[in-house]
């Protein structure tokens, strides 16, 4: 069983233990240094804590990794978010003339949270999922992930499974975290087909033309519809399920061809339209399966610089799952019911070691500063969070490769400006003369 | 922005090139001399014409045909020349005014925008390849082979371009955080990062070079603001400037106290908007309300006179009924209606959304009940909502025809005027706390008559010195006007 019975009573016991041992400290650290470009970004970050007994504390910011662990270590936050980078350090707010304290740069992120489609899945509601509605995630992570890219040319991506009923997705590229307010807002905004809220019943509208935009999201859609809304969700199963989704029309225009089966195919070909209004009707089945499946965001989470987001791999204290970062290469494959509890990699330490470990023990000994770093890297090498730290690795990597490909490129071309430069001078000391 | 010690006065022949083309950038601030009544005239028809600009932008699509005939039906004919030098000086005044605070700013810079928006896409092509020209803007242009390989990507984006169009002109290749308004409602092709914009939207990147210079200007301004404040002469005038867009803004409570939580629940379906009737009857069977909702309701309250303490009592006594126990609302929702308090965090005092800031800022999503129902719930269930609330099957027909026409705060007027069975509402609607008002000020014993008396008594005093104003009479109309400008009743 992957899921050791989580019990939130224990977190208070689990959570010390997490962060001694397992939490990985200078994979994070790494991150949120991004490679030391610009001065005093990890240090003018904030995070907030939520600790104990709810209590909520802003603007936590730290000098070095060391000061992260020790502070974690020593509040034990049950949950943790991460928000801007301001002007000076959010620690020291207060002694900064009001109105210079201003954030400054954030990663552009996304929260699609399972609730915002309680209209339309059947299967649960609230807080609760299941591998029937989890296909969802699944849909809105292609979705969003190959427009990020492919029309915003953002590269460096990271996907985060929240703990409980959604995703996160961590845009990570330098243009993207200077991004100001109303440039979060139009992407976000770009993003969005599903709009409307209690009082809308047709929330997908589609004219002509087709923006190819919309069309990459259809054939999305369409790859995983059959099998998530006719199957699983069963939209078309009875009479009321079909009711609804027609509802989104009126009734005038539609009714069901004599002695129709109840079983349905993808293209509703048992349901006739009369499309006598040049609105809409033309795109009717398009619209139906955007507004069942396609991703909805809240644009607020998006739109501010200053937004706190839960950070990855905190723990969600309501399921103790931790917030792994998903690999998009295993999608189709991710089970939210799979991803490891805090109470199972705490179990999983404690399992006896291996020989081999004995003899780092031995190294240990000689060298205690680094001891502690290697132990936890050993340590969660050992449990369930093995595989989701290498995701993490590996989108660390691509980073800093690209990185490293700037400074290059950067280089070359101070090189010429220098000589320009120069050139300048004489030119100017001669003129004086 | 400084105002320059040395002052040209303008010769004749110099006045062809100062202005010759009907638009510019504001590059270059006035340097003539002008009188004080020209200052104050100038700067005050100037506000009028943004606060149509904003107006219409409300009511109708911007940039519709509809659109555009009524901005032309509001800017005067007088002689072309003269048109550009107050189009010139008054905006440099306006951005004294309007420099101050953030608010003010982007208030100022979306008007101009929008005004700027409708008088380039006016141009003829050649006046704006001209203006283009004129001020050194060049953008980056598609290749013609990348044109072809896109045609069918870019024929599909973008509104009204044809095969031919993209083979004969130019498309733009631009970075999408220069082309926002485009991204934003999806009308332009992206690609790695890049917005395609064919030249007919060119005016979308030359708003934006706009916006980005005007920003910075304005930035630029407010630092020698000091210094032109300090002219007595000025003073006055630029701060009720600016105090004419804000109008009433219900943010200073009258009334503290005077309503009790009992009243609520009849005043809602008295006097209160639908928008926040609605509102009320959500939080009442649902016993909570999202984040967009808790703001628009709870500033209402706070403006309609419920004091710190009743607010809490009333959000705490309906969340405890749902959800939420005691201890968590007051970990948890309390904060955040002491903040809409000023009480907490950078205690802005903060004012009750006006009907602008409702219809056209944050859209409510599933789960919502926020946002003006006139604007975005849908015309069945509005229909029957009213039927619900025994408005009359014609007098909801005419709110649904004012909703087609995007006329939301008019739309309201009817239901305001339906609902409390007079003729005319008697005064222009826009602000929720304003309909409140009203409703109460009806309810209670009729209009307030002493207001017109004094309107006649005063134009009776002085027909003198409308025929020859003086300075200081002058400045007397003038001030006249700013009140009118801000007070829409």
């Amino acid at each position: 069983m992957s899921t050791s019975d989580y019990d939130p009573a224990c977190l208070p016991d689990l959570l010390p233990l997490y962060y001694r041992r397992l939490f990985p400290f200078s994979q994070y650290y790494r991150w949120l240094s991004y490679g030391g470009v610009s001065k005093n970004y990890f240090q003018n970050r904030e995070f907030s804590f939520t600790l104990k007994d709810d209590i909520y504390v802003r603007y936590q910011s730290f000098t070095t990794q060391n000061e992260l662990e020790k502070e974690m270590q020593k509040m034990v936050p049950y949950k943790i978010d991460i928000g801007a980078v301001y002007s000076h350090r959010p620690s020291q707010h207060n002694a900064v003339k009001s109105g210079t304290f201003q954030a400054l740069e954030k990663e552009l992120v996304f929260d699609i949270d399972m609730t915002d489609y309680d209209d339309v899945r059947r299967c649960c509601s609230a807080a609760d999922i299941c591998s029937k509605c989890w296909t969802l995630m699944t849909i809105a992570i292609r979705i969003l992930d190959r427009a990020l890219r492919e029309d915003f040319g953002f590269h460096h991506l990271l996907w985060v499974y929240s703990g409980r009923r959604g995703v996160h997705c961590w845009v990570c590229d330098d243009a993207a975290r200077k991004l100001s307010v109303a440039a979060r807002s139009a992407v976000a905004e770009y993003l969005s087909l599903v709009k409307g809220g209690e009082e809308t019943v047709r929330k997908v509208v589609l004219s002509d033309p087709i923006h190819p935009f919309i069309n990459h999201s259809l054939s999305v859609v369409e790859r995983y519809f059959q099998q998530y809304a006719i199957v699983d969700q069963d939209i078309l199963g009875s009479k009321e399920s079909v009711d609804k989704v027609l509802a989104v029309f009126p009734v005038d225009r539609y009714f069901f061809k004599e002695g129709s089966s109840v079983s349905y195919d993808l293209h509703f070909s048992c349901v006739s339209v009369k499309s006598n209004s040049k609105k809409g009707g033309q795109y009717f089945d398009k619209e139906i399966m955007l507004q069942y499946c396609y991703p909805r965001l809240d644009v607020n989470v998006s739109k501010g610089v200053n937004h706190l987001l839960k950070s990855p791999f905190s723990v969600h204290p309501k399921t103790g799952r931790i917030s792994v970062p998903i690999d998009l290469k295993e999608l189709d494959t991710f089970d939210p019911f799979e991803v490891p509890t805090i109470s199972l990699i705490c179990e999983e330490l404690e399992k006896p070691r291996a020989e081999e470990a004995e003899e780092d023990d031995m190294k240990d000994k000689e060298n205690e500063q680094e001891a502690g770093e290697r132990r936890r890297i050993r340590d969660y090498k050992r449990t369930s969070l093995a595989k989701y730290v290498k995701v993490f690795d590996r989108f660390l990597e691509a980073m800093a490769r690209s990185r490293k490909g700037e400074m290059l490129k950067k280089s070359g071309e101070i090189e010429k400006d220098s000589v320009f430069h120069i050139h300048l001078i004489l030119a100017f000391t001669l003129q004086m003369d | 922005m400084q105002f320059p010690g040395r002052r040209k006065k303008l010769i004749g022949s110099s006045q062809n090139d100062l202005y010759d083309h009907c638009l510019q950038f504001y590059g270059q601030p006035p340097l003539e001399n002008i009188s004080l009544t020209e200052f104050e005239t100038f700067a005050v028809e100037r506000l009028k014409l943004l606060k149509t600009v904003e107006n219409l932008g409300v009511s109708c699509v911007k940039n519709s045909e509809q659109y555009t005939k009524k901005l032309d039906a509001e800017i005067s004919r007088i002689s072309e020349y003269e048109k550009r030098r107050k189009d010139h000086i008054s905006h440099f005044i306006l951005r004294l005014a309007y420099c101050q605070t953030e608010d003010l700013r982007r208030w100022f810079i979306q008007q101009e925008m929008d005004l700027f928006r409708y008088r380039f896409n006016d141009l003829h092509s050649k006046h704006k390849t001209d203006f283009l020209h004129k001020n050194n803007l060049k953008y980056e242009t598609v290749s013609a082979e990348e044109k072809k390989s896109l045609q069918d990507k870019l024929i599909a984006s973008s509104y009204g371009l044809s095969g031919t169009k993209v083979e004969e002109h130019d498309v733009y290749k631009v970075p999408f955080q220069d082309a926002l308004d485009l991204v934003r409602t999806r009308k332009v092709y992206l690609l790695a990062g890049n917005a395609y914009i064919p030249h007919h939207e060119i005016v979308t990147i030359v708003l934006n070079d706009f916006r980005t210079r005007l920003s910075k200007a304005l930035a630029m301004t407010a630092r020698s603001l000091p210094a032109v404040q300090s002219d007595e002469r000025l003073q006055p005038l630029l701060s009720h400037l600016s105090h004419a867009y804000v109008g009433q803004d219900y943010s200073i409570q009258k009334n503290i106290g005077k309503i009790s939580l009992e009243q609520i629940d009849a005043l809602s379906g008295k006097s209160f908007p639908l928008c926040m009737r609605h509102l009320h009857k959500a939080l009442r069977e649902n016993h909570h309300l999202r984040h967009g909702g808790r703001m628009q309701y709870g500033l209402f309250l706070k403006g309609i006179g419920l004091s710190l303490e009743q607010a809490l009592q009333f959000w705490r006594s309906e969340f405890v009924k749902g959800k939420v126990d005691a201890d968590k609302f007051d970990k948890a929702y309390a904060y955040s209606v002491r903040h809409m308090f000023g009480k907490e965090g950078k205690r802005t005092d903060y004012t009750p959304y006006s009907c602008m800031k409702v219809i056209l800022s944050n859209p409510p999503s599933q789960g919502d009940y926020h946002g003006c129902p006139f604007r975005h719930s849908d015309p069945e269930l509005l229909k029957q909502k009213l039927q619900n609330y025994k408005v009359s099957p014609s007098g909801t027909n005419q709110i649904l025809e004012l909703v087609k026409g995007m006329h939301y705060q008019l739309a309201c007027q009817k239901y305001f005027e339906l609902t409390h069975n007079v003729e005319d509402a008697g005064f222009s609607l826009n602000h929720p706390n304003q309909y409140f008002t009203e409703s109460q000020k009806l309810l209670s014993g009729g209009r307030d008559i002493k207001k017109e008396v004094d309107m006649s008594q005063r134009s009776q005093e002085n027909p003198a010195s409308v025929t020859r104003p003086s300075q200081a009479n002058s400045k007397q109309i003038f001030l006249d006007e700013i009140q009118e400008l801000s007070d829409p009743s």
